[in-house]
Formats: structure tokens, C-alpha cells, sequence
């Protein structure tokens, strides 16, 4: 990606709050983003609500590199109403990993979160309730990982549910 | 001890759905009752998950175009243009001038229907069966117009990466502006019909109150953070499509309950005329495509691009490997996430008054879904 460094007052004071544990502040496309070790994520999130008024957690989501040793990207996005500004934060993380959940911090990740477990596997440390949202809680696999082809379906559960041989 | 009578009041769990005739598609909801007061709610969804976002994976970029519109598909302008600006902010292009008039009084006049669909079935709900048929009679000229444009009235498909495949049909600007000429004294109409009801006041007043904290908290969008007192709307805090060209108010409730939500999607839909009105006035000549490959394959990245939907900010990250597929298109729907805060709305409220939240909060299945 032909991001280029982002540089002002705000990455200052991460830079000061959280040291090398924030690994790269960049912008790409005149949007910026960091990438933060995954310990770091939540309190970064937090500092960034308490401190510079980024109280709207707008999504979180997912994405799969399998080839990758940390296979996973995690992306936190931020908006600030105060602001009017945007921050993406992306963390990388490990197959099995649990990263701790932002519950506490914006309620929203409630759902999104579990959406997170549902389509990839990861679990969230923390998350009151950390079951499937949208597939069935007994449905084998998670989808949007890149080794789901998408031919591929939970044939037993579909058998016992639908009454049915296959869905495809 | 004394024995239980049928007047002491015991928690009772009740399910609602997911085949229920209070609209807006299939979902459950899972009440926790003490007598006619609520405790809690969970929803359970799904019922409607196709992998929109798989599917995006293993399309071509423009391929995907047509599938997004499957997702809210009362508003399946919006969708359109949310992917198509997300994959254009990839390529670092912008649609000519033109393209963009045209897509926001398309956009506009999507936001209309949508409302109407709202606004019919809301009161349907509330049992004021009249609205509904009003409402629909007036979205019927919208699909006319999407119709005589691309042939199609709901999955619209209208716009390409890049700009639109069609020029306007002769007689566009003129069926427009008969449009918005007859409508606002229609919405005029629909107030007349509730906003002084009495039962209509009694049972929107006070119900369903989310306030600006517990919106942000929540990350609920659109219409529901207006009504809040929020005065923020994506086409005017960051915009796109050249929608800082045109004059319009971003109407703003002050309690957060569902008749403020009401009052803001009224007036919403009457500054929806006004931008149509000043778009339709001044659409640029020129060409309708900007320069796209034949095959798009935008540089490895990721951007983040939202439009206000209007059921509230509708957003997509999209990732691109620099191949002809997208390497993930994630969707951002405002009706999913609106919907998580259904729960904080009913506690404490009658059991009577879910129907109404549920209505209120305006969703659409097939984007909760996906």
C-alpha cells in the first residue's frame, strides 16, 4: 500500500502515550490509520474516547491473510463528532488468539464483535456474550475466512435442519 | 406460603417472530415480560443471511455492483452508491459532474420512497391503516421515474463504478419536477392525517427514548441521532457526490422518542425536494463515465468510504490486492447496528410499545442480514 506518514498533534500525543506500541501512523488516500500491537488496541481506543473525543465506534471488522504467521487483521474504525474526523486502527493477530473486547469502552462492539466471531473465528476476551449473530450457533466453520471456499456449506446441519440433501 | 394465585405476576418470555405480522421481514425477538411491562429483549437474526460479503469476494469489482442492491433493498440507490464510491476512492477517480447531479436526485428521490415505505407501514403498525396507501401511491411515481430510467424499480443497479451507463430519458427533468411539485403537499397530507392524532401522539410520545449519549454509545445513525438533537448528516459533515453544492436544513428532534423520529423523517423527505429541485435545475452537460479500465483493478489498499443512507451512515471497507476481485468488501449497514439498541429502547416500556421501537427504528431484514 502507497500510504505516507501521518504527522500532527494527535499522533504526538499517541506517540507519547503509547510509545512502540503503536507501530506505524500512516494515511493512505487522504484517510488515516495506525497500527497498534494488539495489547495496546483497547486502551488506545479508550484514550482516544476519553481524551480526544472519538465517542462513535463506526465498525469493526476483519480480515484474513492466511499465509500470514499473524493471520489475522483486526480494524477498529473511529469517527469523532467534535472532529468531524475519521481513524481507522488495525492490529494484526495470530490464529487462536483472543483479543480483549472493546465493550467496555463502546457498547456497540457488542454486536460487531460477535459478527467478528461469527465470520472468522475470533474470539473476543471479555464480550458479555460471545456467541454467533447471524449463522446458526451449531453451524461448523466460519465463512469469511479465505480457507471457507464458497461452495462449502455445514452439510450436517443443513441434513437435520432443512430436511434437505444440500442448500447449494 | 401462600399460594400462588393467577394475580401474582411472574416473568414470562415471550417470543416474537419470527413470522409475525408486525412488518419489516423475519426476525425474533425474545421478550422478557413481567405482566405488560418489558424486562428485556434479544433479537435473534440471520434468517436472511446470503454471505453478501463472500459473495463480493468472488465476484469482479463491477460484478458485485448488482448485489449490494439486495441488501437494503428499499433504499437500493443508496447501496449502489456507497460500493460505487468506495471502489472510485480505490481507483482515486470521481464521476463527472454530471453523473453526480444525477446520482443525487436519484439518491434523493430513493430517500423519498424509502420514507414511505417507513412512514405506511410505521402507522400500519401503530393501526392507522390509511397512511399506507397514501404512502404507497406517492412512491409508485418515484419507481416510475427509477423505471423509465433503467428499467428496473426496486434493485435498481442505476450506477456504475465510474459514473452511470445510462444518459437520461427525454422528459427526466420534467417528471421530476412534476414529482416534486405534487409531493410536498402530499407530506402536508400525511401530517394532516397524524401528526395532531391524538392516538397517534399517545402512542409515539415518550416511547422508544434514546438520548444523544446513548445514541453515540450505541453508534445509531440517521434519523434516530437526529431525532436525538444531533444535528449531524454525512452529506453535509464530509460530502460527497457534490453535495455541499445545494441548500438544505438538517431537521434535528429535541426528546429522542419516536415522534420526534417521525417529525425528522417528515421534514427530511422535504429537503429531499429541495436538493432534487436545485440538482434537477442544474444537471451539467458532459459525459455520464469517468475514464475506468475495462477491468478494474485498483492498487493494493483499503479505504473507508460512507454515504448517509437513509437509515443512517452506511459504510464500506473495501480491500483490494491489486487484483480483479475484491480481496474483502465489508459492509457497515446502519440497520444492523441501529437495531442492537432495540433492547435499551423496550426496557421498561409495555409490551405494546415494541411494535412500535421496532418500527420506529426502521430497518430493513435483508441489510441487518446481509
Amino acid at each position: 500500500m502507497a500510504s505516507v506518514p501521518w504527522e500532527d498533534e494527535l499522533t504526538k500525543r499517541l506517540q507519547d502515550q503509547f510509545g512502540d506500541r503503536i507501530l506505524e501512523f500512516s494515511t493512505y488516500l487522504g484517510q488515516n490509520f495506525l497500527v497498534a500491537r494488539p495489547e495496546a488496541v483497547i486502551p488506545i481506543i479508550e484514550h482516544l474516547k476519553l481524551e480526544a473525543g472519538f465517542d462513535y465506534l463506526v465498525d469493526v471488522t476483519a480480515v484474513d491473510y492466511p499465509q500470514r504467521p499473524e493471520r489475522f487483521d483486526l480494524v477498529y474504525i473511529l469517527y469523532s463528532f467534535s472532529r468531524n474526523e475519521r481513524v481507522r486502527i488495525k492490529t494484526r493477530i495470530a490464529e487462536g488468539a483472543t483479543p480483549p473486547s472493546a465493550t467496555g469502552v463502546h457498547l456497540t462492539a457488542n454486536w460487531l464483535e460477535r459478527e467478528v466471531y461469527d465470520m472468522f473465528g475470533i474470539r473476543f476476551a471479555g464480550h458479555p456474550n460471545m456467541q454467533r449473530i447471524l449463522l446458526p450457533e451449531e453451524w461448523q466453520g466460519h465463512p469469511l475466512r479465505k480457507d471457507y471456499p464458497i461452495t462449502r456449506q455445514d452439510d450436517r446441519w443443513v441434513q437435520e435442519n432443512l430436511g434437505i440433501e444440500s442448500a447449494q | 406460603m401462600a399460594e400462588a394465585t393467577f394475580l401474582d405476576s411472574t416473568e414470562l418470555v415471550l417470543n416474537m417472530g419470527p413470522q409475525h405480522p408486525s412488518p419489516h421481514g423475519v426476525r425474533r425477538v425474545i421478550l422478557k415480560l413481567d405482566g405488560e411491562k418489558v424486562l428485556g429483549a434479544d433479537c435473534v437474526i440471520g434468517y436472511l443471511h446470503r454471505g453478501v460479503e463472500k459473495i463480493g469476494e468472488n465476484r469482479t469489482y463491477q460484478q458485485f455492483t448488482p448485489y449490494v442492491d439486495r441488501m437494503d433493498y428499499v433504499a437500493a440507490v443508496s447501496n449502489g452508491l456507497g460500493y460505487c464510491l468506495a471502489v472510485e476512492k480505490l481507483l482515486n477517480i470521481e464521476a463527472p459532474p454530471r453523473a453526480q447531479a444525477v446520482r443525487v436526485i436519484l439518491t434523493e428521490l430513493n430517500r423519498i420512497a424509502s420514507h414511505l415505505v417507513w412512514l405506511g407501514t410505521h402507522a400500519l403498525d401503530i393501526g392507522a391503516l390509511t397512511p399506507v396507501f397514501y404512502c404507497f401511491r406517492e412512491r409508485e411515481e418515484v419507481l416510475t421515474v427509477f423505471e423509465n430510467y433503467c428499467g428496473a424499480r426496486l434493485t435498481t443497479h442505476a450506477f456504475r463504478i465510474g459514473g452511470l451507463q445510462y444518459e437520461l430519458y427525454d422528459g427526466f427533468e420534467e417528471q421530476v419536477k412534476a414529482f416534486c411539485d405534487m409531493f410536498l403537499a402530499k407530506v402536508d397530507e400525511y401530517e394532516e392525517l397524524l401528526t395532531g392524532n391524538r392516538i397517534w401522539i399517545g402512542r409515539l410520545k415518550g416511547v422508544g427514548i434514546l438520548t444523544a449519549e446513548e445514541c453515540k454509545a450505541y453508534g445509531v445513525t440517521g434519523p434516530l441521532l437526529r431525532a436525538a438533537g444531533v444535528k449531524w448528516d454525512i452529506r453535509k459533515a464530509q460530502p460527497y457526490s457534490g453535495y455541499d453544492q445545494y441548500e438544505f436544513d438538517i431537521p434535528t428532534g429535541e426528546n429522542g422518542d419516536t415522534f420526534d423520529r417521525y417529525k425528522v423523517r417528515l421534514e427530511e423527505m422535504r429537503q429531499s425536494v429541495r436538493i432534487i429541485r436545485q440538482a434537477v435545475d442544474r444537471i451539467p452537460e458532459g459525459p455520464i463515465m469517468g475514464k475506468v479500465p475495462k477491468v478494474i483493478k485498483p492498487p493494493v489498499g483499503e479505504a473507508y468510504v460512507s454515504i448517509e443512507a437513509p437509515k443512517g451512515e452506511l459504510g464500506y471497507f473495501v480491500v483490494s490486492d491489486g487484483s480483479p476481485q475484491p480481496y474483502r468488501v465489508r459492509v457497515r449497514p446502519p440497520s444492523f447496528i441501529n437495531l442492537q439498541a432495540v433492547d435499551k429502547m423496550v426496557r421498561g416500556g409495555l409490551v405494546a410499545d415494541v411494535v412500535a421501537v421496532i418500527g420506529t427504528i426502521d430497518i430493513v431484514l435483508g441489510e441487518v442480514d446481509r
